[in-house]
């Protein structure tokens, strides 16, 4: 009954974690995952975020035991 | 035939090419046009020196967005065949950090292929950039050039 959250890049370093583990619940979304995770109320507007390896939205249910990642916009190529 | 993969060290884009041509599913002479993209790291951005760089990636998420926009691309334009190839770690200016080519019956096709793989890859393939600069400070690169 928990979820595996990870952190990327710039907001890992922000953070100061790579990685974190909350608690899953009935109807969670990515948005709570991101507070519960960090401590934070809200989720910031330039997060990008992906549940199983999947991007996703900041309402997206999250179902119990995926791996939701957190990180900011992409600038690979 | 489709081949993707991510290097964490230096890569050569013409032995690349050339060991994927000589595999024996691919089919020389199905293919009338062939088009290559090869990205390498620059020296400067945002008008600063930029001495070397750090490549991050999601190595779980990386494979799948790599393998869908390929397909993707593959299916739309009708392609023959598809190789392609995303430096990760340390490297330095002139360093190789992406190969995309593509294989099909004619020239547009592989033309607006490569293109498309490209702005894919660069909109939302987990990757992410970290320069190191002149005066020993780092930073997080924060958006894409417009290309």
């Amino acid at each position: 009954m928990s979820i595996k959250v990870l952190f990327f890049a710039s907001l890992r370093e922000q953070l100061g974690q790579d990685h974190s583990e909350v608690a899953w619940q009935a109807d969670l979304t990515a948005a709570q995952v991101w507070c519960l995770a960090t401590g934070q109320a809200r989720l910031p507007e330039q997060v990008l975020m992906a549940c199983n390896q999947e991007y996703c939205q900041g309402d997206s249910l999250i179902a119990d035991g995926a791996e939701v990642a957190f990180f900011p916009p992409v600038t690979g190529g | 035939m489709i081949d993707i993969g991510v290097r964490e060290h230096g890569f050569n884009p013409w032995n690349e090419l050339t060991t994927f041509q000589q595999q024996p599913d691919f089919i020389a002479g199905k293919s009338g046009a062939n088009a290559v993209f090869v990205g390498t790291m620059r020296d400067f951005n945002e008008g600063d020196t930029v001495h070397a760089m750090t490549l991050e990636h999601y190595p779980a998420m990386t494979g799948r967005q790599l393998e869908t926009l390929v397909r993707e691309a593959a299916a739309r334009f009708g392609l023959d065949h598809v190789l392609l190839r995303h430096r990760v770690g340390d490297i330095l200016p002139g360093d190789p950090i992406v190969l995309v080519a593509v294989w099909s019956a004619h020239r547009g096709a592989s033309f607006d292929a490569c293109r498309q793989m490209m702005e894919m890859l660069k909109h939302h393939a987990p990757f992410w950039k970290r320069e190191a600069l002149s005066d020993g400070s780092h930073r997080w690169v924060e958006r894409n050039t417009a290309g």
